[in-house]
């Protein structure tokens, strides 16, 4: 029993199609609590107020925008190594995923930027690496668009991640090099000394996990719908030659 | 790979269009930007470095698609990708003479229009060293997003959604650098910085191209 028994598409589906329900409940469930908790159940910060609170929309949905093009990097290696299509489905599936993460982590930090800052956006290095990381997705959406021939499109955008991973690094730290930033630094690490205070971070943690695992579910539905498509897709060129043939 | 570089030259000299065009664009990019900013000079010398950047950025962004396009449309270019020339040196070789026809001129011609947007002197030297280190880079990362979109036949608007996003470090270093040369400070940390990104589009590169080409080419 290996992990790469799921490159089978029939047996990926097989498997997947209990799960996914299971993924959502547990997934809309973990963040209706979260949420709830996290809206109503914590006081306010003493300096923010109740702005503070977006921060259970927020930091899941940044945390989620960077894994998910991680995750894509490695299906899009996967597949340009052992080329199981499974991998390549993955990475077109998360990507929508992955932008509308991004667009959110900038929607709730503009919102939460604007009462706090005095300004909805600043050309801050984390803000500006996250505008970049959104043209990155933006990128590869499109030429998974542009491109008819599905594997033609799966092996040049696989190429078209791996080399834009390279060089959103580089943009980041061309960024923290470039500005000086308003946005405070990680208060999640798990090696800081001083770190968000209980009280708000265990709803926080919950919210993550269920984004985490909302995105799971997500990814997972749109990759078999993906199958599906490839199969339709397939079935109807053999039926087409068929036709010819009589 | 020389014969390659050699023709690609001549071509953009001789069949028009490739040559002139990037240069024009960069001048009249560069001439807009007082009438959209007002004509005051503080202004204008202050904001000099960075249009000037943005500018080449964008008349090499221009001729792009015609690294690979034009040879794909007429069938030389699987007939060069069959040559005993590595793939790879035919990339290198092609981004090259790009670069020749496009960076170089840009170059040569950007202190002129430093001219017009008031740039301090000090910044001179430092323009023209920039956009000699970091152009080749812009050719190389072109040449990547080229080889993606060689396929495609209305390829042009998606090369640069591709392509402008892996510009941004070389945009920052490179206008950062000519900044700092105008403010008199140290330049070492930029000048360094993009001579590396320089350096490792030149080295890796042409292997993303080549490998996006083969497939393109399947």
């Amino acid at each position: 029993m290996s992990i790469w028994e799921y490159a089978n598409p029939k047996k990926f589906s097989a498997t997947v199609t209990p799960i996914i329900p299971w993924a959502f409940a547990l997934g809309l469930g973990g963040l209706a609590v979260g949420l709830i908790w996290g809206f109503f159940f914590t006081p306010d910060d003493y300096r923010q107020g109740a702005t503070v609170k977006i921060i259970y929309l927020h930091v899941p949905s940044a945390f989620l925008a960077i894994n998910a093009w991680l995750m894509m990097l490695v299906t899009s290696l996967i597949w340009v190594v052992r080329r199981h299509h499974v991998s390549a489905l993955a990475a077109k599936a998360a990507a929508p995923v992955g932008v509308v993460m991004t667009v959110m982590a900038l929607a709730t930090g503009a919102i939460w930027g604007q009462p706090i800052w005095g300004t909805w956006w600043a050309w801050d290095p984390r803000l500006t690496s996250f505008l970049i990381l959104f043209l990155f997705y933006l990128g590869y959406i499109a030429l998974w668009e542009a491109i008819p021939d599905p594997d033609t499109a799966a092996d040049l955008t696989s190429i078209l991640c791996i080399v834009g991973s390279v060089f959103a690094l580089l943009s980041r730290y061309a960024a923290v090099y470039w500005a000086q930033g308003l946005h405070q630094p990680a208060s999640l690490s798990l090696d800081a000394e001083e770190n968000v205070a209980d009280v708000f971070w265990q709803p926080l943690v919950l919210c993550m996990v269920a984004f985490g695992i909302l995105f799971v579910a997500l990814v997972l539905l749109r990759t078999r719908t993906e199958i599906a498509k490839r199969r339709i897709a397939a079935l109807e060129a053999r039926a087409r030659r068929s036709e010819v043939r009589v | 790979m020389k014969a390659v570089f050699i023709r690609d030259v001549t071509l953009a000299f001789r069949a028009g269009g490739g040559f002139g065009l990037a240069l024009a664009f960069f001048l009249i990019v560069v001439i807009l930007v007082p009438f959209g900013i007002g004509p005051d000079r503080a202004i204008l010398a202050r904001i000099a470095p960075g249009i000037l950047w943005v500018a080449a950025l964008l008349a090499c962004l221009l001729s792009l698609d015609r690294i690979f396009a034009l040879d794909y449309e007429d069938g030389s270019l699987p007939l060069l990708a069959t040559s005993p020339l590595p793939l790879e040196g035919l990339v290198l070789a092609k981004s090259a003479a790009h670069m020749v026809v496009t960076g170089l001129p840009l170059t040569i011609a950007a202190p002129a229009l430093g001219f017009l947007l008031n740039m301090q002197a000090g910044a001179y030297p430092w323009l023209v060293v920039s956009l000699a280190i970091g152009t080749p880079a812009l050719s190389m990362i072109g040449a990547f997003g080229a080889a993606l979109t060689v396929g495609l036949r209305r390829g042009g608007l998606l090369l640069s959604l591709l392509v402008l996003p892996l510009y941004v470090p070389t945009l920052i270093f490179g206008a950062d650098l000519v900044r700092r040369g105008a403010d008199g400070l140290s330049v070492t940390v930029p000048l360094m910085m993009l001579s590396v990104i320089t350096l490792g589009a030149v080295a890796l590169m042409p292997f993303a191209a080549a490998a996006v080409l083969r497939i393109n080419l399947r």
